[in-house]
């Protein structure tokens, strides 16, 4: 399927143009979900997209599938409930920095440390961008922000490293110009029984940019290029050269991990004497 | 051929950063116009990075 007939497929009809900024990674991610989607060719009733609040959480708005767009930081036990109600789904955790690590840190940890089936897409653009550009955990150390106008002070998260040692068994990350690597491990991601998780490094040319005189979208976008290295490449580079640079790909899978929902039925089944 | 939303643009400009033959540019309304659709070698990486999916290209 073409590009624009996947819009026309797992959009729903009327909503474009979408909300976010000019120059704002959140669409490219969004893209590279339903890239995902039709590559794994799934039918659009047995995905569900569970988002909590923030500018990359408009984006269940955006999708036709089934869709609950939740309270803040709360994408996650959401997500577990519908995943227990019905197995069978797909489920599709679309979360910002600040929603999965801040105001719904606690519930990353548990739902990685559980191990249960989904996929999150944290769309990391280093800010809270919706409400006006205040540092989130994932803001850079010397960063600007309204609410670091002299910078930040404090170290942020590795999400990936977070998430492993919480528990995840697949952890990738990918940026917005590295558009088909994401498409490709978010289909990877979903494919994957267990807890995937999908760092996005998407720009903020308005809220994170501006501030911080990153220069326009196109400056933002060729950062990444630059500055995202693929893990093997990234891995042969000294102490001294790897500053300011990240590893991009599958970081970390694991498998025959117990599956939370697989462990659930199996409970049920022995508490009623095994029939 | 080039095909463009013209709605769904706002002119970010991503897709004219990335044009490696410069077929692109933001026009004074801030939207997206052809400047040079001859030299297009249909890479597609405006199409692939174009977060408002208003641009696309025809192979």
């Amino acid at each position: 399927m073409k590009m624009e007939e996947m819009i026309d497929t797992y959009f729903r009809p009327g909503r474009l143009p979408h909300i976010w900024c000019p120059g704002c990674g959140n669409g490219i991610v969004t893209g590279c979900i339903v890239k995902a989607i039709n590559k794994l060719d799934l039918q659009k009733d047995s995905v569900a997209v569970i988002s909590g609040i923030g500018c990359s959480s408009r984006a269940s708005g955006y999708l036709d599938f089934n869709t609950v767009h939740s309270a803040h930081g709360r994408a996650l036990p959401v997500a577990t409930g519908v995943k227990l109600a019905d197995p069978g789904l797909n489920v599709i955790v679309v979360t910002g920095d600040g929603d999965a690590s801040a105001i719904g840190g606690n519930h990353l940890i548990h739902a990685a440390r559980r191990n249960i089936d989904m996929t999150v897409v944290l769309y990391n653009n280093n800010i809270y961008g919706m409400t006006g550009g205040q540092y989130s955990p994932l803001t850079p150390e010397h960063s600007k922000a309204t609410t670091a106008p002299y910078g930040n002070v404090e170290k942020s998260f590795d999400i990936p490293t977070l998430v492993k040692a919480a528990g995840a068994t697949f952890v990738a990350r990918a940026t917005t110009f590295h558009a088909p690597l994401l498409a490709d491990l978010i289909a990877q991601g979903i494919a994957h029984k267990g807890f995937s998780l999908i760092e996005a490094i998407t720009a903020c040319p308005i809220s994170f940019g501006r501030q911080n005189k990153l220069g326009g979208p196109g400056d933002m976008i060729k950062w990444q290029r630059d500055h995202g290295l693929q893990l093997a490449a990234y891995e042969k580079l000294g102490e001294e050269q790897r500053a300011g640079k990240f590893p991009i790909g599958v970081l970390y899978k694991a498998e025959g991990v117990k599956e939370y929902t697989e462990a659930y039925d199996e409970l049920i089944v022995a508490a009623q004497g095994g029939k | 051929m080039l095909k463009i939303h013209i709605n769904r643009c706002k002119g970010c400009g991503i897709c004219v950063a990335l044009c490696p033959k410069k077929v692109l540019a933001v026009s004074e309304v801030e939207k997206v116009m052809i400047v040079n659709e001859k030299d297009c070698i249909k890479c597609g990486q405006c199409e692939i990075h174009c977060p408002d999916f208003a641009i696309f290209v025809e192979k």
